[in-house]
């Protein structure tokens, strides 16, 4: 099996003036995904700003209140790519007021691009975000110890900071975390591997993101199959066609393997699967496609197909690590909406467990609500079953939102535990 | 498993389908709005792909400002027929006739700005709940952090400081009376994406894409087909250039590029090489540093 995904989506973790709007620029640069017509209205805006090189934080710059006050506030998607992948970055704030639009930068990335300014050494907003990270199940980071072009290259302070990112790593699950000591100002060991520091044997940043591979082993053991829609064309000569339509969210299918469709528990075996009129020997995760099963019961979106072998739970409690988004307060018995893969339903919160300092990992028992930006435990109860697997097993079905039902707003973002 | 076929392209083609078969499922009253350019072409095509063998259940909302290219309205109608589809339009002439808008004078007047009432009529007269378009991220900086899913208020504005946090794949499409979103299933495609998968879906487009030979003016560095809609300066000459077009917008505005390229592969060649983005040649960009941020929050595409 392959497993080497060909595009890679990666957050950007950092507090503020650590050098992520450069190194990213940086990337776009040299990557050429930058053209003349940017690079000649950062020239006039640096100019303007009074500097005597190129700003390349300013390629990465968006709304105009930002640009205004001179910081990100919200997520940032950029893209560059090379021969062997592409790159879709999620550049978000490393701010504490902003942990929501950390999370949102992080639940579709698998990789963590961590900066660290050796000057500075690892702040406290730089460990809040990696935690995020970490929460949010991305397995791989790397962190890039930058301006070193400050400190005449150093191996020692790079070791040493190595050193003290170790003695936080218990406390974190990222398996695989690489060291990269760069400057993002001058353009050292992003590209190439740099001449001024020889003693640094590992591989330069650009490199390593072409090359991690993001194992998505555990991902298939969960085949799911949410249904988005049922497709009935009901032309004279489609008469009969009975299809339905979705993402595969985990795992294989295949033509006549033994399937359940959930949550009615029916059991049948999937007849064909199909894409554009063209038939599948087989289909698999992120593959979008329609299947056609061997007997006619009534199922629509909502429902999910998965196989005999391995199946969700299927549960109206769920125990949740939730990330809160709204300015008003999350309490006990709110009632809610609830959006889980296709499906939606009523929820009632039924009890709030603990919140997590984010500071020191620990938990704060004993408290009555969470507020915008807090992380904690709670538990939900939900009108009608739904399909769930853990967070960490598969993260398209042990993943959901929870809508406010009177303001339509997202209001909580809930990792399934 | 041999997932060699599924490449780069394979995965955003399936998270375009994915994105627009939510929009059938969340939206009553979901519609394609179609520019006539390669990315509203793509996602029609992408839309009869996601259905297939039913057909597409979107129509095509196109609004124009009767400045456009005859090539993008032939490309359009054909379109029509080969997918069986309704096609809505909304009239940016009719507003003006009927003085509910004003169009701008001189020598740089364009209809850009007026295609924005127009929209937001066509909008509500057809009770529009979700509007799609082919919008990428890539394609300007406050594109940059634009939602999959766009929330737009009763008067269609944009609120980019209050945008609703968008995670994992969970779309949230709920909104009040009078209210509708705004979609962009190619969020993550970037030009050259575009038009790698054209060229591997062999998929048409209007002959403007391709190099061809035309009437030009050059209006401050940029290259703009001569048509009875252009209005020239005194020292302003009509030649003869071999160009082509990046976008295809209104015939006033969209500039051309000089270019060789007659096919797919040089076409990809010229972009993979080329030192100006595709909207660098566009005069309503170029107003001022903000100005696609400014028409975004009163309603722009
Ligand atoms: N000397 C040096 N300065 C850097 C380097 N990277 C960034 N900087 C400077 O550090 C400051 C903050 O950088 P910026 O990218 O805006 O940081 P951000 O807030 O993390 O996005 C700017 O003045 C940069 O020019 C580097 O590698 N070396």
């Amino acid at each position: 099996m392959k497993n080497n995904t060909k595009i890679l989506r990666f957050t950007t973790v950092g507090s503020v003036d650590d050098g992520k709007s450069t190194l990213i620029g940086r990337l776009l640069l040299d990557s050429k995904s930058t053209f003349d017509d940017q690079l000649n209205s950062i020239e006039r805006s640096s100019r303007k700003k009074g500097f005597d090189f190129l700003d390349l934080s300013l390629l990465t710059d968006g709304l105009k209140s930002e640009r205004e006050q001179g910081i990100t506030i919200d997520v940032a998607y950029r893209y560059f790519s090379t021969k062997k992948r592409k790159f879709i970055v999620a550049d978000t704030p490393g701010h504490i007021q902003y942990t929501r639009n950390m999370v949102t930068g992080a639940s579709t990335a698998n990789l963590a691009l961590i900066i660290i300014d050796i000057t500075k050494g690892i702040s406290e907003q730089t460990l809040r975000h990696t935690y995020i990270s970490s929460l949010l199940g991305i397995s791989h980071a790397i962190v890039c110890i930058n301006k070193m072009d400050l400190i005449n290259y150093d191996q020692k302070a790079f070791n040493s900071i190595i050193e003290n990112f170790k003695k936080i790593k218990s406390k974190i699950k990222i398996d695989d975390i690489k060291f990269v000591p760069i400057s993002a100002l001058i353009g050292e060991n992003i590209i190439k591997k740099s001449s001024k520091m020889k003693w640094y044997n590992g591989k330069a940043l650009i490199q390593y993101l072409e090359d991690i591979e993001i194992s998505h082993n555990k991902i298939y053991n969960y085949p799911r199959f949410p249904i988005q829609c049922a497709i009935r064309p009901q032309t004279f000569k489609q008469d009969n066609f009975r299809g339905f339509a979705g993402r595969i969210e985990g795992g294989i299918f295949k033509p006549n393997d033994k399937i359940k469709i959930l949550p009615s528990g029916h059991s049948t075996k999937i007849k064909n699967i199909q894409f554009d009129g063209r038939i599948l020997n087989e289909a698999f995760s992120p593959m979008s496609v329609i299947m056609t099963i061997e007997d006619d019961i009534d199922i629509g979106r909502g429902d999910m197909i998965v196989k005999e072998d391995s199946l969700p739970i299927v549960t109206k409690e769920i125990d949740l690590i939730v990330t809160w988004m709204s300015s008003s307060s999350l309490e006990n018995k709110k009632k809610v909406i609830i959006k889980h893969t296709t499906r939606e339903t009523l929820a009632i919160i039924d009890s709030i467990s603990y919140k997590i300092n984010i500071d020191n990992f620990e938990n704060i028992e004993n408290i009555k609500c969470l507020k915008m930006n807090d992380i904690g435990k709670i538990s939900i109860k939900t009108s009608s079953p739904i399909n769930i697997d853990k967070y960490e097993n598969n993260r398209n079905t042990g993943s959901l939102i929870i809508i406010d039902i009177n303001t339509n707003e997202t209001i909580g973002a809930g990792i399934i535990i | 498993m041999n997932a060699n076929y599924f490449d780069h392209l394979s995965e955003l083609e399936s998270e375009a389908i994915f994105v627009i078969r939510e929009v059938y499922s969340e939206f009553e009253n979901p519609v394609i709005l179609f520019s006539g350019g390669k990315d509203s072409i793509l996602l029609t095509h992408l839309a009869k792909k996601a259905f297939y063998p039913a057909k597409i259940p979107f129509p095509l909302v196109h609004i124009d400002t009767g400045h456009n290219f005859p090539e993008t309205i032939n490309f359009r109608d054909s379109l029509v027929n080969k997918f069986n589809l309704n096609l809505i339009i909304g009239d940016v002439q009719k507003s003006i006739d009927e003085g509910l808008v004003k169009e701008e004078n001189g020598i740089n007047a364009s209809r850009n700005y007026l295609q924005i009432s127009s929209l937001i009529e066509t909008i509500e007269k057809n009770n529009i709940d979700g509007a799609m378009g082919g919008g990428r991220r890539d394609e300007e900086k406050s594109r940059a952090k634009e939602r999959f899913f766009s929330h737009r208020n009763e008067f269609s504005q944009w609120d980019p400081k209050n945008q609703r946090p968008e995670l994992w794949n969970l779309f949230n499409g709920k909104k009040n009376y009078g209210e509708h979103f705004r979609i962009f299933p190619i969020s993550n495609w970037t030009e050259l994406d575009v038009w790698r998968y054209l060229k591997k879906e062999k998929i048409n487009l209007p002959s403007l894409y391709f190099s061809h030979k035309r009437k030009c003016i050059v209006r401050k560095n940029t290259i703009l087909s001569y048509s009875k809609f252009i209005s020239l300066n005194i020292n302003e000459k009509i030649i003869e250039k071999e160009i082509r077009f990046r976008t295809c917008g209104d015939m006033t505005i969209t500039g051309a590029v000089e270019s060789k390229a007659k096919n797919y592969d040089e076409i990809i060649k010229e972009i993979s090489m080329s030192k100006y983005t595709e909207r660098g040649g566009r005069a309503d960009d170029k107003r001022a540093d903000s100005a696609m941020e400014d028409r975004k929050k009163e309603g722009y595409f």
